[in-house]
């Protein structure tokens, strides 16, 4: 025992552990994205995903941006009054929406719901042997399961983000219209003038990084999952946990990459 | 009983048996699991092999499907080493290979007849020929499912409505879609009773008789073992101590062998409670 000693042990164990789970991760999404340009390419899968994660979750996404839009207009009301700066709620909706909240927000619902099933789905199928039977069927595994969910989550939350941008723009203006006595008109022309096509395009980038991101935890989790239902449902914590975590460092990341001077 | 015949495969060479393994090696960590084993199979052979559990024979034949990669020797499938042969010469050669997962491992999220259609798309597509339709695959799968002793329109239930013996004859039927030369049979019988279990037994026997397979079994039931093997062979603590004919299983003059098979509590066969 060395109390100086142990400790900084502990702390470089933990650090080579991150390393490697990161590397492992790293490997793992490189192979799943090399059978995107080796067919066959499993389309049924592909859709049935798309679907899964972009229609099925539309009424949770669209809900969490509307409310947003609409505490944010409150809540600016509330602050700006003490400066008199009201006008610029529409602006500070409208920003906040496309750049932040839309795609943060409607990537938090997405890794909890579809990051979740993913992992739960391909965990199950991984301690019950499907996958090992896909492997005796000249199957694939990766390419079945996990490269058609990665493209999916790609391309839908971007759809959801876009849907999310314009319910959120939406729940300020209901706001801001029925309860805090703005001009439909006036309001309107403010959101316009403050819209920028940049914001709308990184956001969307965002969510395709998210996207990403959300799959590929989802995916990995369940894929290596073991040790029945108690590992399934570690692994699905740990796809949500850590999809979640990776979303708000790669917000950063592209806010500081696209916006800072 | 009825046993499957001896053939030999004409993609083998003469006097090479259709797989054989040398010196195969696999540990976990510290536990050794499989510690040297060599095995011959001959065309046309059923082979089972008995063991306690955690003997390593699902290790060997994951090691043999792909599925585990071995840390030393060598697995031949007609005379072509797996190990060293290119990814898609592993590819091709086990694709001969059908598996009958101990508890079935049907996809759940596909019907019953989407998951024999898997097996039968799978496999044609793999030999270049045409890939059968989805319509075809389905309309196949209902005669596979009737060759094991199931209705056809078993084919639109879920694999979660069926008991574990109908499970395993789908499995069975999605094994044997691509006719494949070689057949594993990870503990068949288990969890299913006695009668049901001698059926399953029978249905294994006539589809490597009618397909004219090589055979591999694992199992603890050692009337099921007598009744689908023509060889057998029992691994210990990794090794292979004792191969013979089925029919000497119960019978065999290895005290070891014969301590397992009658189930005897006393005997060479320690039982090391794990800690």
């Amino acid at each position: 025992m060395n109390a100086v000693l142990d400790p900084i042990a502990a702390l470089g164990r933990a650090a080579l552990g991150l390393i490697k789970q990161a590397g492992a991760l790293a490997l793992f999404a490189l192979e799943a994205l090399s059978h995107l340009v080796r067919p066959p390419f499993y389309w049924r899968i592909f859709f049935s995903s798309l679907i899964e994660t972009g229609f099925f979750s539309l009424p949770v996404v669209a809900l969490t941006a509307l409310f947003s839009g609409a505490v944010i207009a409150l809540q600016s009301y509330v602050g700006f009054g003490q400066y008199h700066v009201q006008s610029a709620i529409a602006g500070i909706v409208v920003l906040a929406v496309t750049r932040e909240l839309g795609p943060v927000l409607a990537g938090l619902m997405v890794a909890g719901r579809v990051g979740a099933a993913m992992s739960a789905q391909i965990g199950t199928m991984r301690v019950t042997d499907q996958i090992d039977a896909l492997t005796t069927l000249s199957t694939d595994p990766m390419k079945y399961l996990v490269t058609p969910r990665l493209l999916a989550g790609t391309i839908a939350l971007p759809c959801l983000v876009l849907v999310a941008d314009i319910l959120g723009v939406m729940g300020g203006f209901t706001v801001s219209v029925a309860k805090l006595g703005f001009s439909p008109s006036t309001y309107i022309t403010a959101t316009l003038d403050s819209l920028k096509t940049m914001d709308v395009v990184v956001g969307l980038v965002k969510a395709a990084v998210f996207g990403f991101l959300i799959a590929l935890l989802g995916c990995y989790n369940g894929y290596n999952s073991r040790g029945g239902a108690e590992g399934v449902g570690s692994a699905t914590t740990a796809a949500v946990v850590g999809a979640s975590i990776l979303l708000l460092l790669f917000d950063y990341l592209l806010t500081d990459l696209f916006f800072s001077q | 009983m009825s046993t499957p015949p001896v053939s030999t495969s004409p993609s083998t060479p003469l006097g090479t048996p259709k797989i054989r393994i040398r010196g195969l090696h696999k540990a976990f960590g510290s536990k050794i699991v499989l510690d040297g084993v060599d095995l011959d199979v001959e065309a046309g052979t059923s082979m089972v092999i008995i063991g306690g559990s955690g003997s390593g024979k699902s290790v060997l034949l994951r090691c043999i499907l792909g599925l585990i990669e071995p840390d030393a020797g060598s697995i031949e499938i007609d005379g072509e080493n797996l190990l060293t042969a290119s990814r898609s010469r592993q590819d091709a050669l086990r694709r001969q290979i059908g598996m009958l997962f101990q508890n079935a491992a049907l996809f759940d999220s596909m019907s019953v007849g989407e998951n024999v259609a898997f097996g039968i798309r799978a496999k044609h597509s793999d030999r270049n020929g045409a890939t059968p339709s989805r319509a075809q695959a389905l309309q196949m799968a209902g005669d596979l499912l009737k060759q094991v002793g199931l209705d056809p329109s078993v084919g639109d239930l879920s694999p979660s409505e069926l008991s574990g013996g109908m499970q395993k004859r789908v499995g069975l039927a999605r094994a044997i879609a691509g006719n494949p030369n070689i057949m594993f049979f990870d503990e068949p019988t288990t969890g299913l009773d006695p009668i049901m279990g001698a059926v399953i037994d029978g249905l294994i026997v006539d589809c490597v008789q009618k397909l004219g397979s090589t055979a591999i079994a694992i199992t603890h039931d050692m009337a099921s073992a007598q009744r689908i093997g023509n060889r057998a062979a029992m691994l210990y603590r990794g090794q292979l101590i004792w191969q013979g004919e089925a029919s000497e299983l119960m019978n065999s003059g290895n005290a070891m062998v014969d301590q397992f098979t009658h189930g005897r509590r006393e005997g060479p066969i320690s039982m090391e409670l794990r800690k």
